[in-house]
């Protein structure tokens, strides 16, 4: 099934405000979906016979910037069986020093695979995923200060008495 | 080529060999130089070949052991990361002295290729626990790990018993620092 395929039936699937934009200016095409219908949208890909996208192959999360002041996840699926692939992805505002951090819902319960990689996520972007069953640092110690692969990162100076820089 | 007991002893030509307790000592210690069995990142690698039959590391009478009680001498062989050195000091805490310490590699003589960039990287183990012998190379060939053993190896021939073991000295040295900081 190619991509435009695909946003069709999303489309005629999901009420409008779902689907966001649909990106095929890009090398590989995406579609932008509402943070709060990422889990509805990933179940029914899973689920429906026609997608049946019954891998998650990749996650991640991206900083865009104090300039973009935006926080992505992207979602990389793949259905085995029909061997075709789709990009999602998700755009929240960035949160400044202090605040919490954006939410994502969990889609650990969509894919088991999501488990981990929304762990490490929050480990080294910092967005929290709600209804994640065991949101925990998966990489770091778990005493460690921020998300290092936010673009404002800055070192501490001394870890467990150890001169970091 | 035999050694020297087996020249001397197991020919029957000779029956007392004179020597001093310093020299007998130190010639115990370094013919048997256990290693702990760990490693840290792709160095280990390099050090898996060393120990393995290709370049048989157990010919100089060096063979790793499971467990730091047993150990002589610990190769750090990789990247120290912070969430590791914790684990790498109570470690090299649980080795019974005499211990040495051989640091393989870029990244655990300095930080390497994370020296920028590595917010999670331990810029050099020595910032932990004191260093004997540093092996560069990234990651080092068998040939320069086995060559840091024998620079070990002439360091511990050259030992005197009257010396202060380096642990002490440097927690005398932490002491006085502590001391120092805490007067200010």
């Amino acid at each position: 099934m190619t991509f435009s395929e695909i946003a069709e039936r999303l489309a005629g699937h999901f009420s409008t405000g779902v689907i966001l934009q649909t990106n095929t200016a890009n090398p590989q095409p995406f579609l932008v979906v509402e943070s709060a219908q990422i889990a509805d949208v990933c179940r029914f890909l899973r689920d429906d016979d026609r997608f049946f996208f019954d891998f998650l192959a990749n996650m991640t999360g991206i900083d865009n910037g104090l300039q973009a002041n935006t926080m992505e996840v992207v979602y990389n699926l793949t259905s085995i069986p029909y061997e075709h692939n789709l990009m999602l992805k998700v755009v929240v505002p960035r949160n400044a020093e202090g605040e919490p951090l954006p939410v994502v819902p969990t889609v650990s319960h969509v894919w088991r695979t999501a488990d981990w990689h929304e762990r490490e996520i929050y480990d080294l972007v910092g967005i929290h995923f709600e209804g994640h069953p065991d949101l925990r640092r998966i990489l770091l110690p778990t005493d460690w200060q921020g998300h290092p692969l936010r673009k404002d990162y800055r070192e501490v100076e001394t870890y467990h008495g150890i001169k970091v820089k | 080529m035999s050694g020297l007991l087996d020249q001397r002893f197991k020919s029957g030509e000779g029956g007392v060999l004179l020597t001093t307790a310093e020299d007998l000592l130190n010639w115990a210690r370094l013919s048997s130089l256990w290693p702990m069995g760990f490693g840290l990142a792709c160095c280990a690698i390099e050090m898996m070949q060393t120990f393995a039959s290709g370049y048989d590391l157990e010919r100089f009478g060096i063979f790793p052991r499971p467990s730091p009680r047993q150990s002589d001498v610990m190769i750090v062989s990789g990247t120290v990361t912070f969430k590791m050195a914790d684990r790498i000091r109570r470690l090299y805490e649980q080795m019974p002295e005499p211990r040495y310490v051989i640091s393989m590699g870029s990244c655990s003589n300095c930080g390497g290729p994370y020296w920028q960039h590595g917010y999670h990287v331990v810029k050099g183990v020595d910032r932990i626990i004191p260093v004997d012998v540093y092996v560069p190379g990234c990651p080092p060939r068998p040939e320069a790990l086995i060559g840091g053993f024998l620079k070990l190896q002439e360091k511990i021939r050259n030992s005197r018993l009257t010396e202060e073991p380096a642990p002490t000295a440097l927690l005398a040295l932490e002491a006085n620092e502590l001391a120092e900081t805490g007067s200010l």
